[in-house]
């Protein structure tokens, strides 16, 4: 038998059945990387250098004061949506209408806004609970379809979201149209108990955020250590074991629709009564929150604590796309691309965790 | 034989060796197969049976040795390579197209492009006849029998010129009058000089087909041996590295009152087909029922509507003095004390990727102690882990494991742990011993046999008559649904309840 020279080791693929978490958080971070390197190529293609464009997004949005505060912006809506989107997720319950779910907590809010005579202090309040329950309810029209009929959630709450803009854009246009706006489509401006508070300068509506820090906190608890957050656990990891100890999958889907949409509505109340003050076309009120926010979901993995760092991210990723626009003349959508090769170069390397490279010793 | 064990090697495995991350699978494994001899390859579950197949299949390269065909090193990289080089595998579960005909089956990859099972269908015929494989090429593989799917992988490897053949467990799902026919089958191919590779844990199968017996234990070829210097008693010694009993293993049960009384009991499958056309029957406190029968004649409805997994459509089913409720659900009637043990330990009875401490918690999480109100509590989650992972003996690395990691039996021991804790009235074990080694299984039907003398009844569904004959008191046989027997175990013979299982009268 002749044998092979030293030189003739290699690195070997092998599978892992038990990753380390470790491996985990370094895959992750090499996918985050690849796609920024992809991107950069998009960059250069607009003839900005790459470099210059990440310093550039970096700058603009960590180190200066107003780009920070648009950060925290955008942080709200994605950390709120992203967190309840990860006990959804965690439940196999692919709610990806959380963007007209916000819409609805819009509308909801507007309409206590505009249209329910309440003692000012009650105002803010109500709008959020009728908020989350607004949204809470539209995705659970979703949950009682899959599971009453077997209807797939993924087709229903996507093509809700249409449903969701189309009825904000007939209000707009119609019975809700403000007096004394002259026929531009938008609703009059909420009254001042209904406006929330931001820090001052900036558009950050601190209730909000707050809301959404707790959200994080809350989710995250109730998936650990609550009787619900087990039954979740189990039902969503496997059903079948689920059926077999007695878990109701009906509850199961019944309450991640509500926690999801109840936190996109919240969501839908902080951007109507924090930065527009008013109810106005969809493509204004959400930014496509609903859609980052899954990307946002997915990098945390099932914890929704771990929202705050992955919406902090993404986040970056939004402000840094006006960044570019103003100082770089690149037209903003292209924060859309980096986020899209963000979650494919995650999603790709998602089977690589359950692998590790091995230098492969020589057979005596 | 002395003539043929003298030939070349057809096949020659030279030190073997594969590793997975903390176990090594196969350990410088040696083996020859001749030409035109069954080689029995015996070993317990996770002594690398499996793994080496593997290897030999192309799914896994080794890490060391060779392979030698025919005395020339190869090496096997796809199972599609494996073919071309003359091994073809017949798997445990066949792995064909239920909607499509047998022939459509088989002329994949090999048929011509554009009506593929035209002009294979002689061919199949051809095949068939020789080696005495009776199936209809034109039949749709849905209606075919696990035996008959099982030829159907026969044909379909020989089509591919496969001189050794690999059959993976093959009886584990035959009657057997089906395993006989198989044996049939099998002596054929060798005749033609076929080489065949059998794999299996049943004792008086191997030493009824094989020529010569390879025994593994921990990955590692322990011996190998003629048939002719081989017996039970010897080759469990060698599986196991101690000799076992092979006697009954029950002695005088205690028998109390009634616990749970069925009569009439109709249901559906989830097809909507009659699954379960008026099954009557009684089993007392201490009492062990075997219902034995071919898988999908009702056994599986029957434990689902006993364990609120499946509504009954019409019927009486009375629990400890108390009539079900027809809309029972799992939860409930595990608070009347129906223990359940299921078929499928991976998908239904455990969640894989949950920790075996969330696991053990199954049943009982939403109660104290183990629960305050709405909240869970870890501490006494890790508590209750503990003390049955050192009760049962379950071996893990750690409580917060993922249960999915564990061996098939440690996962079975968790399952026993949590279900058996309590004081169950019933116990519905489902092939409580599929794929377990020796020393497991004892462990599950010495568990088994304890409550029954603490007072617990048992349906035991089991496809293994050798473990009904040895552990009930009662046996009956399902077969379309209708329910022969129960009779005493011991006016029942291994010969009368095959007959009974295949629609036959005793």
């Amino acid at each position: 038998m002749n044998k092979p020279p030293p030189s003739l080791r290699r690195w070997v693929f092998e599978p892992d059945p038990n990753p380390p978490a470790s491996r985990l958080w370094l895959v992750s971070l090499l996918a985050i990387l690849a796609a920024f390197l992809a991107s950069g190529l998009i960059f250069w293609a607009y003839g900005v250098s790459p470099l210059t464009a990440y310093i550039t997004v970096i700058q603009g949005t960590l180190f200066d004061s107003t780009g920070l505060a648009e950060v925290l912006r955008r942080f709200i809506p994605l950390v709120l949506i992203g967190s309840g989107l990860t006990l959804a997720f965690r439940a196999q319950f692919f709610n990806i209408g959380a963007e007209g779910q916000l819409l609805m907590g819009a509308v909801a809010a507007a309409g206590i806004a505009l249209f329910v005579p309440l003692p000012a202090a009650l105002v803010l309040p109500t709008m959020f609970v009728v908020g989350f329950l607004a949204g809470g309810a539209y995705a659970l029209v979703a949950a009682v379809l899959k599971a009453r009929l077997g209807v797939n959630e993924i087709l229903t709450t996507l093509m809700f979201n249409y449903v969701a803009s189309y009825l904000v854009i007939y209000l707009i246009n119609g019975p809700w149209q403000g007096k004394t706006v002259r026929g531009f489509a938008y609703t009059d401006p909420f009254p001042p108990a209904a406006v929330l508070p931001t820090l001052p300068g900036t558009l950050v509506h601190w209730p909000t955020l707050i809301l959404g820090l707790i959200m994080t906190v809350f989710l995250q608890l109730l998936l650990s250590r609550s009787v619900l957050g087990y039954e979740l656990r189990v039902a969503g990891a496997n059903p079948t074991a689920a059926r077999y100890a007695g878990i109701s999958a009906t509850k199961v889907v019944w309450l991640v629709a509500l926690c999801s949409g109840g936190a996109a509505g919240l969501a839908g109340v902080g951007e109507a009564a924090g930065i527009h003050q008013k109810l106005l076309d969809p493509s204004q009120i959400s930014l496509g929150y609903g859609f980052t926010a899954v990307i946002v979901a997915y990098l945390a993995r099932g914890n929704p604590i771990l929202t705050i760092p992955t919406a902090l991210l993404m986040a970056i990723l939004f402000a840094g796309g006006d960044v570019m626009k103003v100082s770089l003349q690149m037209p903003f959508r292209v924060i859309d691309a980096l986020s899209g090769l963000l979650l494919l170069f995650l999603i790709g390397s998602e089977r690589l965790v359950e692998y590790r490279l091995r230098r492969k010793e020589n057979p005596q | 034989m002395i003539a043929r064990i003298m030939a070349e090697p057809l096949l020659s495995l030279q030190g073997i060796t594969k590793r997975f991350p903390g176990v090594v699978a196969n350990d410088g494994v040696s083996l020859e197969v001749y030409p035109g001899e069954v080689l029995a390859l015996l070993g317990e579950n996770g002594a690398g049976k499996s793994t080496l197949v593997s290897i030999l299949y192309g799914l896994y390269r080794p890490d060391e040795g060779e392979i030698l065909l025919e005395g020339r090193p190869v090496q096997i990289a796809s199972p599609s390579h494996a073919l071309r080089q003359g091994i073809g595998l017949v798997p445990q579960h066949p792995m064909l197209v239920g909607r499509h005909s047998v022939a459509e089956n088989l002329a994949l990859g090999i048929g011509s492009k554009l009506f593929p099972a035209q002009r294979i269908v002689p061919l199949i015929e051809k095949i068939a006849g020789a080696y005495g494989l009776n199936i209809d090429p034109q039949a749709p593989v849905h209606t075919l029998s696990p035996g008959e799917k099982q030829r159907v992988e026969i044909v379909r490897s020989l089509l591919g010129g496969a001189r050794i053949l690999i059959l993976d467990e093959p009886t584990s799902v035959l009657t057997p009058q089906e395993a006989e026919a198989l044996f049939k089958v099998m002596r054929g191919l060798r005749s033609a000089g076929k080489s065949l590779i059998f794999i299996s844990h049943k004792l008086e199968e191997v030493l009824a087909i094989s020529d010569r017996i390879t025994v593994l234990r921990r990955g590692k070829v322990v011996d190998s041996l003629l048939v002719a210097q081989a017996s039970k008693a010897r080759l469990s010694e060698l599986m196991v590295g101690r000799s076992v009993s092979f006697d009954r293993k029950r002695s005088q049960p205690k028998l109390g009152q009634p616990v749970l009384q069925v009569r009439g009991l109709k249901a559906r499958s989830s097809r909507g087909l009659e699954a379960l056309r008026g099954v009557d029957f009684t089993l007392r406190s201490g009492e062990i029922l075997g219902v034995a029968g071919v898988a999908g004649n009702g056994q599986s409805e029957l434990v689902e509507v006993l364990s609120g997994l499946r509504p009954m459509e019409s019927g009486w089913v009375e629990l400890g003095g108390k009539t079900k409720n027809i809309r029972a659900n799992p939860a409930e009637l595990f608070e009347m004390g129906v223990a359940h043990i299921p078929e499928d330990r991976i998908h239904m009875g455990t969640v894989p990727s949950m920790s075996v401490a969330e696991n053990l918690a199954l049943r009982q999480y939403n109660q104290p102690p183990l629960a305050h109100g709405w909240f869970t509590d870890a501490q006494q989650l890790e508590a209750n882990a503990k003390a049955k992972v050192q009760e049962y003996a379950v071996a893990t690395p750690s409580i917060h494991t993922p249960s999915g990691l564990l061996s098939g039996g440690n996962i079975q021991k968790v399952i026993l742990a949590r279900e058996l804790s309590g004081i169950p009235k019933l116990i519905l074990a489902v092939h409580p011993t599929y794929g377990l080694d020796i020393g497991a299984t004892e462990q599950v039907h010495q568990v088994l046999l304890d409550k029954t003398l603490q007072g617990a009844a048992v349906l035991l569904v089991s496809e293994d008559l050798e473990e009904i004959l040895s552990l009930c008191d009662q046996v009956a046989v399902l077969y379309h649904g209708e329910l022969k027997g129960p009779f005493a175990v011991e006016s029942a013979t291994r010969e009368s309840l095959g007959l009974l299982m295949t629609g036959g009268v005793v």
